[in-house]
């Protein structure tokens, strides 16, 4: 917030769109599609959802639309950052067998897309910075999550529509942009007030030729923040990670099994989990396979397979093991709780599982 | 940035393929390039990923000498796809190999010290190496006791090399089977039930045991009651592993990557985690 801001007229969102397409192999940004904010090839200004608001509740995702000119006032899609740089499915090397059974293993090189993404969020942000932790910061630096994080340029914009499941205010994460993003926009009525907050969206901001913005202008830009924190949903006010670990053997957990399909929906909008499994896809003659990476989740049955059993055999024990792990482990593993309070793991549970509420009920002080 | 890949195997060879028991072998292996052959150094208690053509990855503890650095050895049950295929695999085929990942047996702190090393079930084999790394440098250790229990007498494997490690100065090696046959020279019971055989000072002596869950619990609640502290206490963790590099998620047991922060552990950093089911 420091960054000085400079004034870009909603008239001119097309040229930044247009120096993005110019500097990078894509440009990524929000359109609507089926009935969704999806992160498609931006090219036209006119491809944003202007005047479009997302309607967002248990189990509920609903999009209305009016005349209004400004084109972020939503929250967010099902996906925004993780399929970009963690793919859906990789093939990660190749092995082909001689006639005299040697293996030569060929590593795939990760396509090396740059990618400009306009329309992330500070819950998005805060997700990429978890994601980075877990696959670049560790012993093993991930190769193929790197060469796209490398190549990826984010204009972030700050959020003005939360919507009922949000509660990025209450897990410290939005809805102003933190860390991570090039570019930050804020979206006043008549244009944004934009700032490098990176030395590429330092440069790319001075090419632009903007004035400074307003002392009125960037008044209205933290009002827009200010009133946009202003949510409903919030996580108890609790050392969560050390209530969770404690209450392993609460009844509460057995309640949520009850309603729960372990459909595994929350995990793949979530943008914080990271669980994949491998695959083989061998050819029938056998003289070569593609060793395959596939997004996982706890709740699939093979998840915690080991010796021909399934540990974690029944949806109370797995769905334990997503929240614990979400506002438990990712504590001790990186410091911080797995969440950033997007809430679409709510909005998009097809029974409507609220993770605030049943949080809410495990830290009650009695059982 | 340029990184290397942690995911790619290395092209290994079977250089022998032993059968322990009917559904216990093990497989001898070299890497197929003699550089990569000389610069693979393990730890005892490390583990590989062994990957089969076409089928896929698992992940095996290795049982030989980290001294002997010409071949790495894996003695595996087959139980699964992978291990069932790996079973087939004869002296000259080829397979992947990755590795080694982990964090092994506290070799240094167990200098010094007296040890006890209990196993149980077939779970031997990830402190086999420990043992034989322990045995060459006899003198810096002080009493050693290995606890082996089998379920059933029938599964008990390896006679010749207990023999040997029993034949060492200072070395107690004490065998039980829950279930014995006529001809079983041991103890019929629970391997917790030898302890008071055991020769070691308790405030002086690193306990490492690996083995079914259950059984490792008893030697922890055994052990804490004779007053070892729960730090010189180390258990080898299984859980199933996809990438062996913390990123999978797989081999979660609570907060701990097993793959990463373990396999072993010191009981104070997993007892509670223990006494959970289905974590």
């Amino acid at each position: 917030m420091d960054e000085p801001n400079q004034f870009l007229p909603r008239a001119g969102l097309q040229t930044l769109i247009d120096r993005l397409n110019h500097a990078f192999d894509r440009c990524l940004g929000p359109v609507v599609l089926d009935g969704i904010v999806q992160m498609r090839p931006l090219s036209r200004v006119e491809q944003l959802p202007a005047g479009h608001h997302d309607h967002q509740a248990p189990g509920s995702y609903r999009m209305t639309r009016d005349d209004g000119t400004r084109q972020f006032d939503w929250a967010n899609g099902p996906q925004a950052l993780k399929p970009l740089l963690f793919t859906p499915e990789e093939p990660l090397w190749r092995v082909d067998r001689d006639d005299t059974g040697r293996l030569a293993f060929t590593p795939h090189n990760p396509m090396r897309q740059r990618t400009a993404v306009i329309g992330a969020r500070a819950c998005d942000l805060a997700a990429l910075r978890l994601q980075d932790q877990h696959f670049l910061h560790g012993e093993h630096p991930d190769p193929y999550y790197g060469a796209r994080r490398d190549g990826l340029f984010l204009v972030a914009v700050d959020c003005s529509h939360p919507t009922d499941t949000c509660f990025c205010a209450s897990s410290g994460d939005g809805p102003g942009c933190g860390d991570g993003a090039d570019i930050v926009l804020t979206e006043l009525d008549d244009g944004f007030l934009l700032r490098g907050t990176s030395d590429p969206g330092r440069a790319m901001a001075a090419s632009l030729g903007l004035a400074a913005a307003t002392t009125a202008q960037r008044q209205a830009g933290r009002e827009r923040i200010v009133a946009a924190a202003a949510q409903q949903r919030a996580l108890p006010d609790a050392d969560l990670s050390a209530v969770l670990f404690a209450r392993q053997d609460h009844p509460q957990w057995a309640r949520i099994a009850d309603r729960c399909l372990a459909c595994g929906n929350c995990t793949a909008v979530c943008p914080t989990c990271f669980c994949h499994r491998s695959q083989e896809d061998p050819v029938l003659g056998g003289s070569h396979s593609e060793h395959l990476r596939l997004w996982d989740s706890c709740f699939s049955p093979g998840h915690a397979y080991l010796h021909g059993a399934h540990l974690r055999e029944s949806i109370r024990d797995r769905y334990r093991q997503w929240l614990t792990h979400k506002f438990g482990g990712w504590v001790t593993q990186y410091g911080r709780s797995g969440c950033t309070g997007c809430g679409r793991c709510i909005s998009w549970c097809p029974v409507g599982i609220d993770v605030t509420a049943e949080l809410a009920a495990l830290t009650e002080a009695t059982k | 940035m340029t990184m290397a890949n942690p995911y790619l195997p290395l092209s290994a060879r079977v250089l022998e393929r032993i059968q322990e028991s009917p559904t216990l072998f093990t497989l001898r292996l070299e890497l197929t390039d003699p550089k990569a052959q000389a610069a693979y150094a393990f730890a005892p208690g490390q583990f590989n990923m062994l990957y089969l053509h076409g089928v896929g990855e698992v992940a095996i503890s290795i049982v030989s000498d980290p001294t002997e650095g010409q071949v790495i050895d894996h003695t595996i049950r087959a139980v699964g796809r992978v291990t069932h295929g790996l079973a087939k695999l004869r002296a000259g085929d080829h397979l992947g190999l990755r590795g080694p990942f982990g964090r092994g047996w506290p070799m240094g702190q167990a200098q010094g010290r007296d040890l006890v090393i209990v196993t149980g079930g077939l779970g031997c084999a990830p402190v086999v190496s420990a043992i034989e790394y322990v045995l060459r440098r006899r003198d810096d250790h002080g009493r050693v006791n290995i606890v082996q229990g089998v379920k059933h007498a029938d599964d008990f494997i390896w006679r010749d090399r207990y023999d040997r490690w029993a034949a060492h100065p200072r070395t107690k090696v004490l065998i039980a089977a829950d279930v014995g046959t006529p001809l079983w020279p041991w103890h019929v019971g629970l391997v917790t039930e030898l302890f008071d055989q055991l020769a070691f000072d308790p405030k002086h002596a690193t306990i490492m045991m690996c083995g079914p869950e259950g059984m490792m619990r008893a030697v922890a609640r055994d052990m804490l009651a004779m007053d070892v502290p729960d730090r010189d206490i180390w258990l080898s963790m299984e859980r199933n592993m996809h990438c062996a590099t913390g990123h999978c998620g797989h081999c979660q047991l609570g907060p701990r990557f097993v793959c990463k922060d373990g396999p072993v552990f010191s009981y104070d950093e997993i007892a509670e985690l223990l006494q959970v089911k289905g974590l």
